[in-house]
């Protein structure tokens, strides 16, 4: 083979692999949406349309089971509020409406904003959670040394699968600053 | 034989130390001769295959009875996290690199790397890199503490060393992906005539598939520490919970990386051995076909398995079973190769100098590594061996009596072709028995302690594992210093004391590399060789037709 072309034929080559390299670092990013997708899908990972809010819900009890519902609180590293639920955990029947309050006071000596992120496990059960009011959903303004009730009213839809019979919900509050993707 | 090598003899050869230091220095700074940068690459490598030997070492000194020893647990995760990435970033990589560079373009007859310059900058890359990555051992707040796999949100709490590890993670990857892309232009466009792809050497296309795997999937690993860059700095939220963004995703990403990239430290190896192997059994390769087909499976299944890292990230049963399946499908490829292996030196003539005795190790430990890994694809159980001991004997014995002894077992089977002297023997074979036995007492008390349920990257531990502890340690240390015989051995063969070398060196050696002179000359192949049938049939099963 003639040597220039060579040469030639091995840059184009190269600038095609590198084209390859452009398009999987892109791919890397891509991943973000498609996960997202995904997990909106399927439900995995807690992450679903049971966490956002409906406006209402059509109750139909069923009294014969009963699901556990666990309540974990945190706060992000850091922070010092409190958070608690007034309760550890509830037995709710299905298809029914139930209310826990939930408290949480800025000890942090000055004005703040403040948000929780919700995460139920297990994944099977997120999109089985409606939720008709909770402070997950907007930003907390919190005053130094305000203290704030809030309640979250919420119903497991019967649909449920069987083999589920604990929902863990999990709140972390973070500091609601710098975080421009908050959606 | 072939004898239309032609040598080009009215070259001049390179500038040497006797034209003076700085013209010397400048040689190398500046050289785009394959030969320079493969010999460049694997010095680059042996000093932090020393480096990162060092922290293993603090590591194991620590570990060697519970309680605290010598050093806070803040360094200790140090040492874990930067341990890894000399090891694998620095000292495996750019070693198949170095090899790549030297034996390819011998191996497919033609005298260079398609893009030489671009070869010079993606080594010249790698000293900037790693400087960066070890000056943070000395910022404020430490080196990087969170593990290679750099999971967020604990990654994120690095202090002043996190943009320097990101820039150097880029760095690394640049320089792979050139070295990649210059391995894949040269194998495709410059093989001598009659090379066809289906007569290289396995060498040659394991290389090629692994050059794919580098450039499919460092630009991920880039991708996804840019996102952890700008999570930290710019108020982004790919991974913080915080602002809707979950760690967990991190996780998919870099292990989308993760997985190939263990394969791209164990395909060269297994074109390493398959070289070596058929040399000393006086053997054509059983199964030269297969061999590449199995490569290639590899290859393609090690981007559908790479939530078995994550087996308890907290997945849907289903999810579990695909990776789970899809992983054990692995061992399947990896099969074939072992027992081809086995059947090339099934009633061979084989004799044992020290690269074959390097390469039947390999045989035998990786496969060790194998089974290990099939124990750990299996879901149920690998909820009791993730983050234990047992992970880290796993990927210990795939890659140190796997990668690593490949490339030993490599350096000792070229090494007379590279300085014209043959190596010492003796000591050769001593360095060898030493290491396959301290591997051992090192790594093999690790699956003990990791069933036992130690877990790993943790400084101190329960007494109950103190004396499996004591006989990683003890062999840890007796490893890092055979490894010194080794250092003496390679530069005494650089310093040209030993008997003369053939052309051929070993007796049952093929493959156009043997046909050139030893040590090889600065050019090789000028003009595209005629390739003899004898060099292609020990390769392949069936000789060229060119
Ligand atoms: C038959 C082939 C293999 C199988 C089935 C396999 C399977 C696995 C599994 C399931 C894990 C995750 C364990 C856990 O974290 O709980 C793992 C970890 C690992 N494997 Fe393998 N493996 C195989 C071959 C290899 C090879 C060839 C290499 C590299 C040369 C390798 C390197 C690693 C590494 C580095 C890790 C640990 C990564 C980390 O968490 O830091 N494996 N392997
Ligand atoms: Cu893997």
């Amino acid at each position: 083979m003639d040597d220039e072309q060579d040469k030639v034929g091995s840059w184009w080559l190269a600038a095609k692999l590198f084209g390859v390299t452009a398009v999987m670092f892109a791919f890397g990013f891509a991943l973000v949406p498609l996960y997202e997708v995904v997990c909106e899908i399927t439900g995995f990972n807690g992450q679903n349309k049971g966490l956002t809010l409906v406006a209402s819900v059509d109750e139909a009890p069923v009294e014969d089971r009963t699901v556990r519902v666990e309540f974990l609180t945190s706060v992000h590293a850091g922070l010092d509020w409190d958070f608690a639920s007034e309760r550890d955990s509830i037995e709710v029947h299905p298809g029914k409406l139930y209310t826990v309050n939930f408290t949480a006071a800025n000890h942090e000596g000055r004005d703040m904003v403040g948000q929780a992120r919700p995460s139920v496990a297990p994944w099977q059960a997120a999109k089985h959670l409606r939720k008709t009011e909770c402070f997950c959903f907007s930003q907390q303004p919190m005053e130094a040394g305000e203290e704030k009730l809030m309640p979250v009213r919420f119903m497991i839809d019967p649909e449920l699968p069987d083999s589920v019979d604990t929902v863990t919900l999990s709140y972390t509050f973070f500091e609601i600053e710098n975080v421009a993707q908050a959606n | 034989m072939s004898s239309a090598v032609d040598h080009h003899d009215d070259h001049h050869g390179p500038v040497t130390l006797k034209d003076g230091f700085g013209k010397w220095v400048m040689r190398w700074i500046s050289t785009t001769n394959h030969k320079d940068l493969g010999t460049l690459y694997l010095w680059f490598a042996f000093i932090m295959f020393f480096v990162g030997g060092a922290m293993a070492l603090v590591i194991r000194a620590e570990l060697f009875e519970p309680g605290m020893q010598f050093v806070q647990p803040e360094f200790f995760n140090q040492m874990t996290a930067m341990h890894a990435l000399v090891m694998i970033f620095g000292a495996v990589m750019p070693a198949f690199v170095g090899l790549a560079n030297w034996m390819i373009p011998m191996m497919i007859g033609c005298s260079d790397l398609a893009l030489p310059r671009v070869n010079n900058w993606g080594f010249w890359i790698l000293p900037f890199a790693f400087t960066i990555l070890l000056s943070t051992l000395f910022v404020p707040g430490g080196a990087p503490a969170a593990g290679w796999t750099m999971y967020p949100p604990l990654s994120l709490q690095t202090s002043n060393a996190f943009p320097m590890l990101i820039f150097s993670v880029h760095l690394m990857g640049i320089s792979s992906i050139t070295g990649a892309i210059n391995v894949v232009v040269t194998i495709l466009n410059m093989r001598a005539p009659g090379m066809t792809l289906l007569k290289m050497p396995l060498f040659v296309w394991t290389w090629l598939i692994t050059a794919y795997l580098l450039i499919a999937t460092m630009p991920v690993l880039a991708g996804a520490v840019t996102m952890l860059l700008t999570d930290k700095y710019f108020g982004t939220s790919f991974f913080s919970a915080s602002g809707g963004g979950d760690p967990v995703m991190f996780q998919h990403i870099f292990w989308f990386f993760g997985h190939p990239e263990v394969y791209i430290l164990i395909l060269p190896a297994f074109g390493i051995v398959s070289t070596i192997i058929p040399t000393f059994a006086r053997k054509t390769l059983f199964g030269y076909d297969s061999m590449v087909y199995a490569t290639a499976s590899i290859a393609f299944l090690s981007f559908i398995v790479w939530a078995h890292h994550m087996f308890t990230a907290g997945m849907p049963v289903a999810a579990e079973l695909f990776f789970m399946f899809s992983t054990m499908l692995i061992a399947v490829p990896t099969g074939v190769k072992v027992f081809n292996w086995v059947a090339t030196m099934w009633r061979g003539s084989m004799t044992f100098e020290t690269p074959m005795l390097f390469a039947v190790a390999f045989v035998f430990l990786f496969t060790i590594g194998g089974f290990s890994g099939l124990m750990l694809a299996i879901a149920p159980v690998d909820f009791q061996y993730h983050d234990t001991y047992f992970v880290v004997a796993h990927f210990h014995y795939v890659l140190v009596p796997g990668a690593v002894f490949a490339i030993m077992g490599g350096v000792y089977y070229w090494l007379p072709k590279w300085t014209g002297v043959m190596y010492n023997e003796k000591l050769g074979k001593l360095h060898f028995w030493l290491t396959a036995i301290f591997v051992n007492v090192t790594f093999f008390p690790m699956h003990f302690s990791g069933l036992a349920g130690m877990p790993r990257r943790i400084p101190d531990y329960a007494v109950q594992f103190a004396d499996f502890n004591m006989w990683s340690s003890i062999g840890a240390f007796g490893f890092g210093f055979a490894q010194l015989i080794f250092l003496w051995v390679v530069v005494q063969s650089c310093l040209k004391k030993g008997e003369a070398a053939t052309s051929r060196v070993w007796e049952g050696a093929h493959g156009l590399e043997w046909t050139v002179p030893s040590p090889a000359p600065y050019h090789t192949f000028e003009e595209p060789p005629m390739i003899a049938d004898a060099e292609i049939t020990a390769v392949h099963d069936e000789p060229a037709k060119a």
